[in-house]
């Protein structure tokens, strides 16, 4: 549901993986599941949210995460903020 | 009773608090040090009283935007005894509510984390609900002498924040993300997981109308001028289409989200804009094909472009907004979006409000 079309920056690095299995429990949108290692199933579905890389034990997997939130990047690019930041 | 000092959260916070509930915080002079620190534990129960759903509405009109808190520290649910579990959320009043009173019929600590009044998911991505803060509470609040386990079961939407192995190495606490939604604790914690189901996040029409009211009261503002303007230089129906356009992107826009085609929000919003501005173009359309009338066939052209140009842009950029409500979008494909569409929002607003105007001018000049 409500995929945009535009590449994102999760990048997966399966030789490292460990099969912990945090990455595929924490994901809101299913984008790893369940193998002896972590398996990258719906890839486009990833929403940018680092819960994955930053309860990746070993380093797996690198996302440039921050918030996709249209408000916040325009307030950001406006008051010369570097950081989006709802709120 | 012996008390431990309590970090109390940002400047206002509890001076702005009315409800009265026991948790709520409420002006009270800073809790003393005591010598012996056995750790202070606050009550809380399972019921959501009225003044509760009051605060609820209230956080959902914006009223009071950021006072919607609680103390942040151990609050004991129910009667739990030092084997029951304990449940990690935020201090907004609507996520500690939601965790309360899902877990009825169950004893449980909660460890109430300083997010400023924010939610879960909103902390988690600013760092607020996160690791730092999750390994001070633990260890300010004392929560190794309140429980003989180690286990924290935490939201799922708060694992943006929290490095679930970093807390353990620091706390010995345990790690355990719940379900994505409080209302599946119940089944979590009967199965003993969380099933595949609970840790997918949804965004059904009850999650997005409820949006919609703050949206509003944010947007007044803007909506107004917006609407006062157009009355002035175009009378009631101008004014009525700036408001037509204002409430379609902030009410139309989540309700009908799923259905309406296309990939981007962006071009969602024009689709939408497009159709909210067929009762106001309609006339003209109609003076164009049919009436005989003796004004010149650019005139109720013009005035269909300029009607079209004004509305979409506005539509398709509240719809652009609605990308931080969401829990879908990521930061690319909305920066992608920004950089894509935006200046053609920009570019129609500006050529339509030009044709607007030329228009006038000219029925002014006689022309028509």
């Amino acid at each position: 549901m409500f995929i945009i079309p535009v590449a994102n920056t999760l990048v997966y690095d399966e030789s490292l993986c460990s099969g912990c299995r945090m990455c595929w429990l924490v994901c809101p949108h299913g984008v790893f599941v369940e193998g002896r290692i972590a398996l990258l199933a719906r890839p486009e579905a990833c929403m940018e949210c680092g819960a994955c890389q930053r309860n990746c034990p070993t380093g797996a997997i690198t996302v440039d995460s921050g918030v996709g939130c249209a408000g916040a990047m325009i307030r950001a690019a406006l008051t010369g903020r570097k950081e989006a930041t709802c709120g | 009773m012996n008390r431990i000092k309590l970090d109390c959260c940002s400047t206002g916070c509890s001076k702005t608090i009315k409800t009265k509930s026991p948790q709520r915080a409420e002006e009270s002079p800073e809790e003393t040090v005591d010598e012996s620190n056995s750790p202070l534990i606050r009550p809380a129960d399972h019921t959501i009283t009225w003044a509760d759903r009051l605060d609820h509405f209230r956080a959902r009109w914006g009223v009071n935007r950021m006072g919607h808190r609680i103390d942040p520290g151990v609050y004991a649910l129910g009667e739990p005894t030092s084997d029951s579990p304990v449940f990690v959320t935020a201090n907004y009043t609507l996520s500690f509510d939601a965790l309360r009173s899902s877990l009825a019929g169950y004893d449980a600590y909660l460890l109430v984390l300083d997010t400023k009044g924010i939610n879960v998911w909103c902390a988690a991505g600013k760092g607020t609900f996160g690791t730092e803060e999750l390994v001070r509470r633990v260890q300010e609040t004392g929560l190794h002498r309140v429980v003989r386990h180690r286990a924290l079961i935490l939201p799922q939407l708060g694992a943006p924040g929290v490095s679930a192995h970093e807390v353990t190495r620091r706390t010995r606490f345990k790690v355990r993300y719940g379900p994505v939604y409080a209302r599946d604790l119940p089944s979590f914690l009967r199965l003993g997981e969380a099933t595949p189901e609970m840790r997918r996040v949804s965004f059904p029409l009850p999650d997005r109308l409820v949006l919609i009211p703050v949206e509003l009261t944010n947007l007044l503002l803007p909506m107004s001028a917006a609407a006062a303007l157009m009355l002035a230089a175009g009378g009631w129906t101008a004014s009525a289409a700036a408001l037509a356009a204002f409430l379609s992107g902030i009410v139309l826009f989540p309700a009908l989200l799923p259905w309406l085609p296309t990939s981007y929000f962006s071009t969602k919003g024009f689709i939408l804009g497009g159709l909210t501005s067929l009762p106001f173009i309609y006339p003209y359309l109609q003076g164009l094909f049919f009436a005989r009338s003796l004004a010149p066939w650019w005139l109720p052209a013009g005035l269909t472009l300029a009607t079209l140009l004004m509305m979409t842009p506005v539509v398709s950029f509240l719809a652009l907004n609605f990308t931080g409500s969401t829990p879908f979008t990521s930061r690319s494909a909305v920066k992608f979006e920004i950089a894509t569409f935006v200046p053609l929002m920009a570019k129609m607003l500006a050529a339509g409000v030009v044709l607007a105007v030329s228009l006038r001018l000219a029925v002014g000049l006689g022309a028509a």
